[in-house]
């Protein structure tokens, strides 16, 4: 195959082998930027690695105050959870519909994705609420000091996920899909709230779940 | 490849689809698996008739179960070789996250056994009120 032939059969990208890249050439901008995304949002995961660890190590840490066992309330944290699977499972909608370049049901689909997560927010921020309400608030012991940390670091990238979808509903609304860069934030969004979401089913478990055996 | 008859809905998850209903369809198969797992969660932790000690094991593999079920159906991590960067990355969190994770609580743990109950710090509390 000549060097003329390989680019119209669509084989590269328009590196050569002088690039030292291979005979293909540097991927597209759409492999390479959601890559790039899967990197930060894998040592989003290392850093809540550390928190959960440190979680772990503080849970019964209660110096003679509430346990997580008085405190948890294991019906919230399951409609919760359903709210937060929902959602992820509905952005994977919006995604597919953007493929297809149906603006209306991406926006739809993504309104969705937003609603549940705010539903989410607000369960999240009740229990919050009702825990300082009751003297269990982060400064009452170790083990709430490194549950609001966990917890509340969570919902602080929900809430950023939030401003986002909205962002990306904006911008989808004035430009469509017409510029390519498009498609890529709506992937690497989708990316971002599905990790969420794995990060979610760590919690329920550990916290919720084993602290209410 | 050209001799299989062509399938529109047996595609994996990951790989390009053309029909709408089967890009659908991963994403509702991966719903209802995490729907699941989530409730069998929730019922393992509730119930009586299961051995106390296994019931948090059993959760943690639920839950690692679980995260498997969205990186496939959700966040599309294959085995194809377009995907290979991805999954190296991904090795490569879990291993840390690991680490972090289970040196912390094994060191954090024996260092409590270790240490025992401190009497001369509860006095030194008295003391100073």
């Amino acid at each position: 195959m000549s060097a003329t032939e390989a680019p119209a059969l669509g084989l590269t990208h328009g590196g050569s082998e002088d690039t030292g890249l291979g005979s293909r050439g540097p991927e597209s901008k759409s492999i390479v930027v959601p890559y790039g995304f899967w990197l930060f949002v894998l040592s989003d995961i290392v850093l809540f690695s550390a928190l959960f660890a440190t979680y772990a190590t503080l849970s019964h840490a209660t110096d003679g105050g509430p346990t997580s066992n008085q405190l948890f309330d294991r019906t919230l944290v399951a409609i919760e959870t359903g709210a937060l699977l929902l959602s992820s499972f509905v952005c994977g909608l919006a995604i597919i519909a953007a493929k297809r370049r149906n603006l209306l049901w991406t926006q739809i689909w993504l309104f969705v994705t937003g609603a549940l997560g705010v539903v989410f927010l607000c369960i999240e921020l009740y229990e919050f609420t009702h825990m300082i309400g009751e003297g269990a608030g982060p400064q009452r012991s170790a083990f709430l000091s490194a549950f609001f940390t966990l917890v509340g670091c969570h919902g602080a990238h929900v809430t950023a996920g939030l401003l986002w979808i909205g962002t990306m509903m904006a911008q989808l609304w004035s430009k469509r899909f017409d510029p390519p860069h498009m498609m890529r934030r709506l992937m690497c969004l989708s990316i971002f709230w599905h990790a969420l979401d794995i990060i979610w089913v760590a919690i329920f478990t550990l916290v919720y779940l084993i602290g209410t055996l | 490849m050209s001799e299989r008859e062509y399938d529109p809905l047996d595609v994996a998850p990951g790989e390009p689809h053309d029909s709408l209903l089967s890009e659908s369809l991963s994403y509702i198969v991966g719903l209802g698996l995490a729907l699941l797992l989530t409730g069998v969660s929730f019922w393992v932790a509730s119930t009586e008739s299961l051995w106390g000690p296994g019931v948090a094991v059993g959760l943690v593999v639920l839950a690692i179960a679980q995260m498997g079920v969205h990186l496939v159906f959700f966040l599309h991590i294959t085995t194809g070789p377009d995907n290979t960067n991805n999954v190296l990355a991904l090795a490569f969190g879990v291993l840390i996250v690991f680490l972090v994770m289970i040196g912390t609580i094994w060191i954090m743990y024996h260092l409590a056994a270790n240490m025992g109950p401190m009497p001369e710090m509860t006095n030194l509390q008295m003391q100073r009120g």
